[in-house]
């Protein structure tokens, strides 16, 4: 292949100059502020049904414009989740309900002319609850007799073994060999449970949602969303009116991290627009994003780990059990990462596997997409088990990878049996063990004064786009002076894939980077994309982009050989002109695009449409090293270094930049990220005061690092980066821990509590 | 949200005081705090404009305006030699800079937090605070006090011979804390002061006399061993009753250790 | 009430409701670069600086600031050029959501400390959040641009 000149490079972010400073970019800047302002009324109940609301007090407020209650919306039943038609979560919420399933769950809908008058009328909607008791715990929501769900118009519309009767979301088991036999048959079984928390996405922009109706009649929907087409149709059902009455378009994005894969702020003004007639918007407080948004699924994950004391890892017996929360959003899909995206990375000698789970509807916030979606946490518990194995076997945790991780070239009877084409994780592990110093730093070291230094190390492997459903479209087109715009339907949400997608283009049209402008996803206007989630931009819907390109050359070609009396095949695209293989002639693309535009009927526009029936991972190995107080039990992160396979890095800026966003929040959801709940089920963490986020004092030094692998059915060899890069500081930094404390936390985050008293509790035994 | 109907900026004590005796009405600090209460009131009053906001030299020590930031505390090079560098050290993890540069010591001092970093150390060195009626309260007095409705218009630090240390726990970074400990080594003896239990900060003195024979590992041990005991602690979201116990021994003889060391 | 201020550089009057917070205040007239991420005083997205100092705008009442000087990323676009886009270079604005925030609170590091440490530019910045780029690609850009004044400034002066 020949050099390349773009791709692979660290182009500058196109939006990134303005976004530094400072220019209106966002919803809440880009929209009118003279429009409705919509609030929800909240529940203060985890479970309860509305005996009667009366809002005529609220009403009477100056300003107020409307009040809506459960009596006044449609009784069609949706799921907020954005995934392809027919979503595998079931269709389980109206837009307000007589039945209130968690503390924050929608009751009723505020309309008003100013902020102040709609926070004044929500304190006077008058509601009659009758409390009923609620499903808190996820151990007892399976078969309990209180439902979360009891309607009868509850629907799921894919077999994932859901059951509203069971307060079931989903159920079912995969299994490769006989599992029991091989346990029995090995020297020793590491058996533990694992326990993550409902951690937040706390991207920095809050939901938030501007609806209008277009001078078509329409509702126009613009919205701080990663997914324009789902949040559509997801209105459509939800308003019950045609799909083809709604236009939805993204700004820019502040953040989304898969929170806003979940349609959580739209319903609400757009709602109010369609009754109403006017522009309005919704703007979630932080403490509604903390309360009522789209978390991370709280998951236990029960390992048995069989393995020899030769070290050779021989069965993987995983157990998940999801809590879901009050709907059903991304419960049924992101269990499944949670064995497999774990199981396979040990598929060297695994002899036999199975995986089970039950996904529960409990009466907490519910949950849905967030960065990892469910891999995160079983990569948590699996690399534990890993880590916990090693220091039985007093074996060097690296070196217990070697012998059983997986390799290019094997097929993974864990991962669909899918082939590893690229695979470079075991160059992954080794470089990264030199970068680290690993032999030098993973001895436990003393520091005196109490502390201590140690190490911990984990893997991790995710997927590219979802197989066999997701779907990335590209439309490019040749414009005046011969420049191209790509109109595209994933969502750049800060990533960059808007100038990723860009770089291929250039790339493939041998063109400067400033000569493509990219317009991202409208729904009116782009071409059809699931969205940005998955994993599956770059891969996706960057293989559509390479796709269009070579469809737009030979459209190029077609009218250049109109220009020079030729044929096609006697034609070669240049870049900057079309020419003649003998180099007899040649019509220059800015001359190519003037002529488009006069007396033309050959298109100068393709669009391309990419799915895959593969879902290559990605790889990549963490290794941090934290100092411990063993009398305080204070682990202070003090270097993380990473390397990460992503096939062909497109642009190594933001992937290292990726990248080490992610380990940030692993280092968040590992040490401080919690979620606590009152007996009545209330979230005390509701606020960035209480739930913190690591501040740049919490994460030492990062290094970051590409092994490149080349993935044949990937744009330029690329395969994805967004999401693995947050699943291996948990399970690395619990094994530090336990190196230099001797206690396994296995319930997250470790807080310096959990640590001493574990010492403590040692000492004591 | 805080909400109200009326500003005024106030242009003397005295009016600042008449205003602040209705119920309805409250005296604004850094306005941190207040403005998270959902809470409406009538008049708020500012106290921006009475040249509150300075740091001086008097007789004895300093006088610290009420209407003074942290971040004034925390760059004041004469509070840095009094205290050892203390002071920079009990407000440095106060959120950032962005927040301390409004957070005021008045305000910090009469809210009378349970995680105030700032009443700790105060009430290790043996601060006064002047309210405008009220006269001189030594803050270890003034910290039982009801909420009164007064003005506090200055704190007074002694400048006194001897050490001082600081040293907090906490779970992250810029996070409230999970205990606050400020230890004065004091030629009459020490004063130890430990907040964030999770409860106002409470003064304890060397009763038992634990420490009469020199700060010494074993002296300092036997120490805070006394102060864990003999202090309440109570559980939150951010750690147990129990674990602060466990950690009160520790900040307590590390304290007392580094006011040694100093020396 | 009747407000008069100074909003980067430029007198402004206007009648405000008494407890009106300077970020919707500024907001509302022309500096939509100031954003709010929390309501608890903790994320640093509306910095402004008040008499040049970095303070949370989300927390200042309009009213406070009467008679003061009000600055945000609208009026300091030229200092804020000089060095952002070393920051660009690393691809650290990420979503760009916290960096007017960000960059508002390091012009005033870099105006109160020309040449910090790197230990120094995280205590200052530690009150700015920042939940895309894990803050070591906008540690790198900022040392970057350290780096290239400090090299112009030996040339100018070899």
């Amino acid at each position: 292949m020949a050099e390349l000149k773009t791709v692979g490079r660290p182009a500058r972010k196109k939006d990134a100059m303005n976004l530094l400073l400072g220019k209106p970019a966002f919803v809440s800047d880009v929209t009118p502020a003279d429009c409705l302002v919509v609030k929800v009324l909240r529940s203060p109940h985890a479970h309860a049904l509305i005996r009667s609301i009366d809002t005529a007090l609220a009403m009477k407020v100056p300003g107020m414009a409307a009040v809506y209650t459960y009596k006044d919306v449609p009784q069609n039943r949706y799921t907020n989740a954005g995934q392809t038609y027919p979503e595998p979560s079931p269709h389980d919420r109206l837009i307000l309900d007589q039945r209130v399933r968690f503390v924050g769950d929608a009751v009723a809908i505020l309309a008003g002319e100013t902020e102040q008058a709609v926070n004044k009328a929500l304190k006077l909607v008058k509601v009659d609850y009758e409390v009923l008791t609620p499903v808190l715990d996820p151990h007892t929501a399976k078969d309990n007799p209180v439902l979360v769900h009891p309607e009868d118009d509850w629907e799921a519309l894919c077999p994932v073994g859901a059951d509203n009767k069971r307060n079931l979301v989903a159920s079912e088991t995969t299994a490769d060999g006989d599992v029991e036999a091989v346990l029995a048959d090995c020297d020793l079984v590491i058996d533990h449970v694992w326990h993550t928390k409902p951690c937040q996405q706390a991207m920095m922009e809050t939901f938030r949602t501007y609806t209008e109706i277009d001078p078509f009649g329409r509702l126009h929907v613009v919205s701080s969303t990663q997914i324009v087409f789902h949040v559509r149709r997801i209105l459509a059902i939800a308003l019950g009116i045609p799909k083809s009455k709604i236009h939805v378009e993204k700004p820019r994005i502040g953040g989304g991290f898969g929170a806003k894969q979940t349609s959580v702020s739209e319903i609400y003004p757009a709602f109010v627009t369609w009754k109403t007639g006017r522009a309005a918007r919704m703007v979630y407080t932080r403490q509604e994003c903390q309360t009522a948004g789209s978390p991370r699924h709280e998951m236990e994950v029960r390992v048995r780990l069989g393995a020899n004391q030769d070290g050779k890892i021989r069965a993987l017996d995983v157990y998940t059990l999801s809590n879901s929360g009050a709907y059903s959003e991304h419960g049924p899909t992101t269990v499944g990462l949670s064995g497999h995206k774990s199981i396979p990375l040990y598929t060297g000698g695994l002899e036999a596997f199975r995986f089970a789970y039950d996904v529960v509807y409990t009466n907490v916030q519910a949950a849905g997409a967030y960065r990892g979606y469910g891999a995160t946490q079983g990569l948590f518990a699996v690399e534990s088990a890993v880590n916990e194995l090693a220091l039985k076997l007093d074996m060097d945790p690296v070196a217990l990878r070697e012998k059983n991780m997986v390799r290019e070239g094997m097929t993974m009877p864990a991962y669909y049996n899918e082939v590893a084409n690229a695979c470079a994780l075991d160059r992954c592990l080794a470089r990264c063990r030199e970068l680290f110093d690993w032999d030098a730093r993973y001895p436990v070291r003393d520091m005196g004064n109490g502390k201590v230094r140690a190490a911990g190390v984990a893997m991790a492997m995710q997927g590219s786009g979802i197989s066999g459903v997701d779907v990335g479209s590209a439309t490019l087109k040749l414009s005046d002076d011969g420049f191209y715009n790509l109109s595209i339907g994933a969502a750049d949400m800060g990533t960059g894939c808007d100038t990723i997608l860009a770089q291929m283009v250039a790339e493939c049209m041998d063109c400067d980077l400033d000569n493509v402008a990219v317009s991202g996803a409208d729904s009116d206007t782009s071409p059809y994309d699931s969205g940005s989630y998955a994993s599956s931009t770059t891969y996706v819907t960057g293989k559509a982009v390479e796709q269009a390109c070579e469809k737009l050359k030979a459209q190029l070609c077609a009218l250049a050989a109109e220009a020079l009396g030729c044929q096609p095949e006697e034609l070669e695209f240049t870049g900057r002109a079309v020419r003649r293989l003998d180099g007899s002639a040649e019509i220059s693309l800015a001359d190519l695009a003037t002529r488009s535009m006069c007396f033309n009927t050959t298109a100068v526009q393709a669009t391309a449409t990419h799915s895959s029936p593969v879902s290559p991972p990605p790889y990549m190995v963490g290794m941090a090293e934290i100092e411990l107080d063993k009398e305080t039990g204070s682990v202070t992160v003090l270097d993380y270094k990473a390397v990460v396979d992503c096939g062909t890095p497109i642009n190594p800026n933001l992937a290292r930049v990726q990248t080490e966003g992610g380990i940030v929040q692993g280092i968040g959801m590992a040490l401080f990220e919690d979620v606590h709940y009152t007996p009545e089920g209330k979230i005390l963490e509701d606020s960035l005061m209480q739930y913190k986020i690591p501040t740049r004092l919490d994460m030492g030094h990062l290094q970051v690092e590409f092994e490149a692998s080349y993935e044949p059915t990937g744009p330029f060899g690329a395969k994805s980066i967004g999401e693995i890069v947050i699943n291996t500081p948990a399970p690395a930094i619990a094994h530090a821990v336990a190196r230099a404390s001797g206690v396994w936390v296995r319930e997250l985050p470790i807080t310096p509590e959990k640590v001493l008293m574990g010492m403590l509790a040692q000492r004591r035994d | 949200m805080l909400t109200f109907k009326q500003y005024v900026r106030a242009q003397s004590l005295d009016e600042a005081c008449d205003l602040c005796q209705k119920r309805s009405n409250l005296v604004l600090g850094g306005m941190l705090w207040l403005k998270m209460e959902d809470r409406a009131v009538n008049t708020v009053i500012d106290l921006s404009d009475l040249g509150l906001g300075t740091i001086e030299p008097v007789e004895g020590g300093w006088r610290i305006g009420a209407m003074a930031t942290l971040r004034d505390l925390e760059l004041h090079p004469g509070l840095a030699a009094l205290t050892g560098g203390a002071m920079a050290e009990s407000v440095r993890h106060i959120v950032g800079v962005q927040f301390r540069n409004l957070a005021t010591v008045g305000g910090s001092l009469y809210g009378r937090f349970g995680f105030s970093d700032v009443l700790t150390l105060f009430l290790a060195l043996g601060a006064v605070v002047h309210l405008h009626k009220g006269g001189d309260v030594p803050l270890e007095e003034y910290v039982t006090r009801p909420y009164e409705r007064d003005i506090l218009t200055h704190v007074f630090l002694p400048d006194q011979p001897g050490r001082t240390a600081y040293l907090a726990q906490r779970n992250i970074s810029t996070d409230f804390p999970v205990l606050t400990c400020a230890v004065a080594l004091r030629p009459e003896g020490v004063r130890c002061a430990i907040g964030a239990r999770p409860m106002k900060a409470s003064l304890l003195t060397d009763e038992a006399g634990l420490l009469s024979g020199g700060v010494t590992p074993e002296s300092a041990a036997a120490f805070a061993e006394f102060a864990a005991g003999r202090m309440t602690f109570g559980s939150n979201l951010r750690a147990s009753a129990e674990y602060r116990r466990e950690i009160c021994k520790v900040l307590v003889r590390r304290a007392l250790l580094a006011c040694k060391e100093d020396v | 009430m009747e407000l008069q201020l100074t909003l980067n550089g430029r007198p402004v009057r206007a009648s405000i409701e008494p407890d009106t917070l300077l970020i919707d205040f500024v907001r509302a007239h022309g500096c939509p670069s100031v954003k709010r991420g929390c309501e608890t005083s903790n994320c640093g997205l509306c910095t402004v600086l008040l008499d040049g100092k970095p303070v949370l705008s989300c927390s200042v009442l309009a009213a406070r600031a009467a008679g003061h000087s009000v600055q945000t990323l609208e009026g300091l676009q030229a200092e804020a050029e000089e060095f952002v886009g070393f920051i660009a270079d690393q691809g650290a604005e990420q979503c760009g959501f916290c960096n007017p925030g960000y960059v508002m609170n390091t012009i005033a590091l870099l105006r109160e400390n020309p040449d910090p440490s790197d230990d120094e530019i995280r205590a200052y910045l530690a009150g700015n959040l920042c939940r895309c780029s894990g803050y070591e690609g906008q540690l790198r850009g900022i040392r970057a641009f350290l780096n290239a004044k400090k090299a112009k400034e030996a040339s100018t002066n070899g």
